[in-house]
């Protein structure tokens, strides 16, 4: 019992992180139909900034405030990201926005593979460490072990989740968000200004991918150049699992993949007899992937209903 | 349409012909083949190792070595093999092709292995960075290697643990790679053979960075160490991981995790991190201080883990040929596998039959207030492994 939410709590720290990149995903996907595949190289471009940020400032000042650097690297990483995704936006998949999708979505990897590249170049080939300010308190939950960190991930993830739902379903730049996704020439015909709001979801969609790069980098200590793929990918299969195009699918499904992953690679030894081990994880949420598409092919909560955003 | 097409096939024909006379052609150039990860998450490996290199051969360069009648001029060819097999045996094609005069790679066993095919077929020598006992048990006569193998570090790990950390359930935990995979047999090997048991294998990838829930399996069990075969860009995070989760064993590693990298990534949790490495420090040698002060003021920055053994690989191989007084593979090859020489990482390099280094030592280090220090004399292991 113990070990079983140990492993849940492992699975939602993931998950939160998932979620909110996925988030990124969904929104352009639901508005232009493009799969941004560069949206996890801006969570590095966050991770990467926020890290610089923070370690000149612990090395300026050790005493510093651990919420004060964080809050100055947010700061920084937020319009930086933005500026990275509108920019993509601007000069890459603008140009493209009556071109057959495969074009698109061939440009937004080489965006991807660019902004790796630069990277590498602007920060260089090694690991940056995330300076160890956040001593964050450990709490026993039933037997498992959950820090501060784990917690604030999970809570901040969720508000702005919940933020980015307000903001969809409650505001004129939402509706307009929203009508655009159903059709954007009658949206368009009806004086919905199209290039500001799909500016605004890659300004907000990286601007979240600022925050899932900073909680990755203070949670795992790491950041560099190769981070986002990885991160990318996971993220884009919870957004396909929700239903790509659904905001709500998307946080669902980034959940999901995150504690399918902890459960699967914790129980999946167990439940062979040690035939399938733990490098069978990945797998195993593939294998959920895939049963999902066979029973509902737009994904859990992808249906084409009139508000995707 | 027609004449900007031809106008921009003018403009390439240019530029080819441009960059054919500028490339540079010197009679006694000698060109090395080097390939390792340049891109990816273990570039920083493949940059270490090549700045090693860099280093023995702008020095050979600087002493001016005759050749055959004429001063050579030792040049490397890089290439990135993205640490992936398949790119491994793509470039090692390649090398062939450029004519170069040996090999001075590849990093990852993965890469090395199957390269080492295409290389023994064009008779280039090869010295690899490469760990994995495989690698020298092709019966092939190119293969030459610039670290430990597995078998001989695998073995000190495990006996280490049992013996010296008093030990008797171990986890152990691969990447799956065949570093990490071949490394954590031979330790699995070694602790049985010392009486110890491994009470749980688990095993994650060379990209993850969440190890939270095959520690939390891990911790099920109350092992009394634990090991990682793997990169230090995993056993950093890792190591915060084992702390948050409450373990109290400690984490045991190769090489790959005796790094500034690993300090740097674990933090305040790197705090008591075993290691092990090849070799004696480098400090307690004369040419190692002399190769330290050399390649900082080369590269502005300390040397990574592998290029003391990147940098006497090199000169195994420039040796051999002043030796035989030639750069032809056929000649130095024979040169190569008697070599016998004083190195910055041993006092004695030599190869066995088959092209793993003769005199190996093993050292384990332990984390003590942010320093990888070494044990003095625990774990250590002299003689053919």
């Amino acid at each position: 019992m113990e070990i079983f939410i140990q492993q849940l709590i492992n699975g939602l720290t993931l998950g939160s992180v998932y979620a909110l990149v996925a988030l990124g995903y969904t929104m352009v996907y639901g508005i232009i139909g493009l799969i941004n595949f560069a949206h996890g190289d801006v969570v590095m471009i966050g991770a990467m900034v926020v890290t610089v940020v923070v370690t000149s400032l612990v090395g300026g000042d050790p005493n510093v405030s651990a919420w004060m650097a964080l809050g100055a690297g947010l700061l920084v990483a937020i319009p930086v990201c933005m500026i990275v995704g509108w920019t993509a936006e601007r000069v890459a998949y603008r140009p493209l926005r009556r071109a057959p999708r495969l074009a698109a979505l061939i440009t937004a990897i080489g965006v991807s593979i660019i902004l790796q590249n630069l990277a590498m170049m602007i920060w260089g080939r090694n690991y940056m460490s995330f300076p160890q300010i956040i001593h964050s308190d450990v709490y026993t939950v039933m037997g498992a072990r959950v820090s501060g960190l784990q917690i604030a991930i999970v809570v901040i993830a969720g508000a702005l989740m919940a933020g980015l739902t307000y903001l969809v379903h409650g505001t004129r730049l939402g509706t307009a968000m929203r009508a655009t996704a159903q059709n954007r020439e009658v949206a368009g015909l009806m004086g919905v200004n199209i290039n500001t709001v799909i500016s605004a979801a890659f300004l907000i969609g990286s601007a979240l991918a600022a925050v899932a790069g900073t909680m990755v980098t203070t949670y795992y200590g790491v950041a560099q150049y190769t981070m986002g793929f990885m991160l990318g990918l996971k993220a884009f299969t919870a957004a396909v699992l929700g239903g790509i195009g659904n905001l709500g699918g998307a946080m669902l499904g980034g959940l999901l993949l995150g504690v399918i992953e902890a459960l699967g690679s914790g129980y999946i030894g167990d439940l062979t007899g040690g035939f399938l081990g733990s490098h069978y994880q990945d797998v195993f949420a593939f294998v959920v992937l895939v049963a999902v598409l066979i029973f509902r092919p737009s994904g859990l909560m992808g249906e084409r209903v009139g508000d995707r955003a | 349409m027609k004449s900007k097409q031809f106008i921009s096939k003018v403009a390439l024909g240019c530029a080819a012909a441009v960059s054919l006379a500028f490339a540079p052609v010197h009679a006694a150039d000698i060109r090395f083949g080097f390939a390792a990860p340049l891109t990816g998450p273990q570039s920083h490996y493949g940059e270490e190792m090549q700045n090693g290199l860099l280093l023995a051969l702008e020095e050979a360069n600087k002493q001016g070595i005759d050749v055959d009648g004429s001063k050579a001029k030792f040049v490397l060819v890089s290439k990135d093999d993205q640490a992936d097999p398949r790119v491994g045996v793509q470039v090692a094609q390649q090398l062939v092709d450029e004519d170069v005069a040996g090999i001075l790679g590849h990093f990852n066993s993965g890469t090395t292995i199957p390269a080492s095919r295409v290389y023994h077929d064009a008779g280039l020598p090869q010295i690899a960075m490469a760990t994995s006992p495989e690698y020298t048990l092709q019966n092939y006569n190119t293969t030459f290697r610039m670290m430990t193998s597995d078998t001989q570090q695998g073995s000190a790990v495990g006996k280490f643990m049992v013996e010296k950390l008093g030990a008797k359930k171990i986890a152990l935990i691969d990447d799956r790679t065949a570093y990490g995979q071949g490394l954590a047999d031979e330790v699995e090997k070694a602790v049985k053979a010392a009486g110890g048991t491994i009470v749980r294998r688990e095993y994650t990838n060379d990209k993850a960075n969440d190890f939270t829930s095959i520690l939390t399996n891990i911790k099920g069990v109350a092992p009394d160490a634990i090991f990682f075969g793997g990169l230090d860009a995993q056993s950093g995070p890792m190591k915060r991981q084992i702390e948050t989760l409450g373990i109290k064993a400690p984490l045991v590693s190769g090489e790959m995790t005796r790094s500034e990298t690993f300090i740097k990534l674990a933090g305040g949790a790197a705090e008591g991190t075993y290691a092990s490495l090849a070799g004696v420090p480098l400090a307690q040698m004369a040419a190692g201080k002399d190769f330290d002060a050399a390649y900082q003021a080369r590269f502005k920055k300390a040397p990574g883990v592998y290029s003391p053994y990147a940098y006497d690989g090199a000169w195994n191989m420039i040796a051999a040929i002043q030796k035989a007084n030639s750069a032809n593979p056929e000649k130095y090859l024979p040169e190569l596998a008697k070599l016998s020489r004083k190195g910055a990482t041993s006092e004695n390099i030599a190869y066995d039959a088959k092209g793993d280094l003769k005199e190996v030592s093993v050292t384990i280090y332990q984390v003590k207030g942010s320093v990888c220090d070494h044990l003095s004399g625990q774990g250590r292991q002299v003689g053919n492994g």
